[in-house]
């Protein structure tokens, strides 16, 4: 076989290979939850019998609880009976051609340096069967099974490696996490686990193969990352791309267990549709991000990159248990129009000499509210913990609102905690002093903000970083002068 | 090169500058003196383009063209440099990507092709030598931590790489060392040309030791009420402003 047709073949044979049935292709279910519609949606996912209990435990705590209101936002109520909580992931393509698609997306794409092929997958465009990503998702994932490496979805992860999942599922996240968390455990739809055995460290960054995967994990989506002894792995999630959805209400989660002396890196860029100026539309997005550094020495570290979404509620934490383990979280969060972000992290400081450093760079700009919230927990054992929090807010224009809830628990004595906070404006005069060099601003201000943001961006995998570079000024324009 | 014809200027309701009449040719060196909060710096901030000041009469015609017209950047990019009283400073922005934005914004406007990465390094290290900057301070960010002096000193060194046609330049010399003086002072003249304006914004006579004006004007309560040759500034270092103010006041 030549090496077209080989690619030509996993790609067509790549259907049967992910497990997608066609009779489940056309089918949804009808609006609402119950109990009934838990067991279909497991039955559908062909799940063993006890996936299926546990989602039924899940969605019987979560009839218990009621929606939080302690964050910073405004969320208009949310019918949970008028959504359907199963559609089969569709194949066929939406459109014949590029020349269908919204030319304002398109516009989007090319200032990103989005490549043409992903551009088309992105925006649901029929692609040719030889198609650059797909050749290199193959040979990726050679690569993976050499090193032992599972990185699959979760319903293939459930189908061939339950043992792990049942092992670890729910152990840094429990169904009675909160609101979400239980609603996620009970009806989530699909999301990736990765899996990197002791003393492995994941050659490449796991990123290029799930952005193009992203655009079909829907509404409920799920990951867990596990990382033996002594392994490394850097993770990223979501992409830079807008991306639509007709369900506006997303609940995530995620969960990282770091044994000891493992490191994980979780990178996510989210771009979710953010609604339009007016406010309307725009999705709903409330994750609960969780990981646990189990062994001694072991690293989490968190990198953030918030532009989309209506409402973002979110705060990837760290549970340092092991001693001497390093929890890091870095964000950047934009909001712009009417958007709403409440989101921060939680370092629990369990074990010895652990220590956590946040970085919070929050920039509100239109009419937009941008909150921090963050919790730093040293638990009485926790002899020398360190933290350093620095929470940094930039406002453009006077009609947004930045703001900060920093939360301390100190429990032992020989901890050290330090938090700094700024608020600063974009300056009139920094625009200026662009603009007598020749500079317009726009590009003042995608400079002023990057320049801002460079402590968060720098953390990302360098492709990104180019990426959301683009991706902060796209996000603000117009939004001055 | 410039004309300003009568202009005068408002700033939330308050007139500050009165009616400036200003003429300057291609090659010539003006100096503008005064006492403080007379409306020097408004003037220069009026030329370049600053947006809350509110021009209420008169003209600007730079080059054949209305300036008042062109926003702050086009002013820029058809080749008027300010060198600011206060140079701003921007965090995390690195003077090597503001310039080269700068620089490739420029051309962009002329029609050129960005400039290539290792061209702009060469050209920032040739300019670095005309104003003795020291590397490290390119490497940081816009301004951010500089102390006063080197803050002026950044000022002529984006000058330099600029290259612009018509350079407002506005306390320069304020906060500068006896070497600093000379050293900026030497980056001014190198650049001075037959094609080239620059109008230069000091208290001290003593600049114009080092940068000989063609004309010395005196501004005072927004209206230049005096001007002469370089022997100006020496009567007024000697003297002090209070017997033009006699003058002027008196009149009025
Ligand atoms: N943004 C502003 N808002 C209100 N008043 C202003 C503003 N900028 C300048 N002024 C006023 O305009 C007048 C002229 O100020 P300007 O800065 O032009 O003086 P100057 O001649 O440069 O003084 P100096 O020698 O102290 O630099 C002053 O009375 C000042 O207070
Ligand atoms: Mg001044």
């Amino acid at each position: 076989m030549t090496d077209q047709e080989k690619i030509l073949n996993e790609v067509t044979g790549s259907d049967y290979k992910f497990g997608f049935q066609t009779n489940i292709d056309t089918e949804t279910i009808p609006k609402g939850l119950n109990e009934e519609v838990v067991r279909i949606i497991s039955a559908k996912k062909e799940e063993p019998e006890w996936l299926t209990e546990s989602r039924l435990k899940a969605f019987r705590h979560w009839q218990t609880l009621h929606m939080p209101d302690w964050a910073h936002l405004k969320i208009p109520e949310i019918d949970y009976q008028d959504i359907i909580y199963y559609a089969a992931p569709k194949q066929e393509a939406k459109y014949e051609s590029m020349d269908e698609v919204d030319p304002e997306l398109l516009d989007t794409f090319n200032r990103l340096g989005i490549p043409l092929e992903e551009q088309k997958q992105l925006a649901g465009v029929a692609v040719d069967a030889v198609m650059d990503s797909v050749s290199v998702k193959t040979t990726f994932q050679d690569i993976l099974a050499d090193k032992g490496i599972i990185f699959c979805s979760f319903s293939d992860a459930v189908k061939n490696h339950s043992d792990l999942i049942k092992k670890y599922m729910g152990s840094v996240v429990p169904y009675t996490d909160n609101y979400f968390a239980a609603l996620n455990s009970a009806v989530f739809s699909d999301g990736s686990f990765c899996y990197i055995p002791k003393g492995v460290r994941c050659p490449m960054e796991l990123s290029t193969y799930f952005r193009i995967n992203a655009a079909n994990t829907g509404q409920f989506e799920r990951t867990l990352i596990v990382a033996e002894e002594d392994s490394y792995v850097s993770y990223l999630e979501g992409c830079t791309a807008p991306i639509r959805d007709e369900n506006q209400l997303h609940a995530a989660i995620v969960e990282i267990v770091a044994m000891e002396n493992a490191e994980v890196k979780y990178s996510t860029v989210q771009n979710w549709y953010p609604g339009n100026k007016e406010g309307k539309g725009g999705i709903y997005n409330f994750v609960t991000k969780r990981g646990i550094c189990k062994g001694d020495n072991s690293k989490i570290s968190w990198t953030q990159v918030e532009t989309g979404s209506a409402v973002t509620w979110k705060y990837p934490s760290c549970i340092l248990k092991g001693d001497n383990s390093v929890g890091e979280f870095y964000s950047v969060a934009v909001t712009n129009n009417y958007q709403q972000a409440d989101t921060g992290t939680k370092m629990i400081h369990i074990g010895k000499n652990t220590r956590s450093t946040i970085i919070s760079k929050g920039i509100s700009a239109g009419k937009s509210q941008n909150s921090y919230r963050g919790l730093v927990k040293v638990l009485k054992g926790a002899e020398n913990a360190r933290n350093y929090s620095q929470c940094d807010s930039l406002l453009l224009g006077d009609k947004c609102g930045a703001h900060t809830f920093p939360y301390l628990e100190v429990n032992n004595r020989s901890a050290v905690v330090e938090h700094e906070a700024t608020t600063s404006k974009i300056g009139e005069d920094q625009i200026f002093y662009c603009n007598q060099r020749g500079i317009d601003t726009e590009n003042a201000i995608s400079l002023i903000v990057n320049g801002y943001a460079k402590e968060v961006l720098n953390k990302l995998p360098m492709e990104f970083a180019v990426e959301a570079q683009k991706l902060l000024a796209i996000t603000l324009e117009g939004s001055v002068g | 090169m410039l004309e300003i014809k009568d202009l005068k200027v408002n700033i939330e309701d308050k007139e500050i500058l009165k009616g400036i009449n200003l003429s300057v040719k291609a090659g010539e060196v003006h100096a503008i003196m005064g006492p403080n909060g007379s409306g020097k710096s408004t003037l220069a901030s009026a030329l370049a383009g600053r947006n809350y000041f509110n021009i209420t009469h008169g003209k600007i015609i730079y080059e054949g063209k209305d300036l008042t017209e062109l926003t702050p950047e086009d002013r820029a990019r058809e080749g008027i440099f300010l060198g600011f009283q206060y140079p701003v400073e921007i965090p995390g922005v690195s003077m090597v990507n503001f310039l080269r934005t700068a620089i490739n914004s420029m051309r962009k406007y002329r029609g050129q092709e960005p400039l290539p990465a290792g061209d702009f390094l060469k050209l920032m290290r040739e300019k670095k030598k005309i104003v003795e900057i020291d590397s490290d301070l390119t490497n940081r960010s816009v301004n951010e931590g500089f102390s006063g002096g080197e803050k002026k000193k950044n000022e002529i060194f984006q000058m330099a790489l600029l290259e612009p046609r018509l350079a407002i330049l506005d306390e320069t010399d304020s906060g500068l060392d006896i070497d600093a003086l000379r050293i900026v002072s030497n980056g001014v003249n190198k650049l001075r040309s037959p094609e080239n304006a620059t109008i230069i914004i000091t208290h001290y006579q003593r600049l114009l030791d080092y940068i000989v004006p063609d004309v010395v004007h005196v501004l005072y309560k927004g209206r230049i009420v005096k001007s002469g040759d370089k022997s100006l500034a020496k009567e007024l270092e000697e003297h002090g402003y209070d017997w033009i103010k006699h003058e002027v006041d008196a009149h009025a």
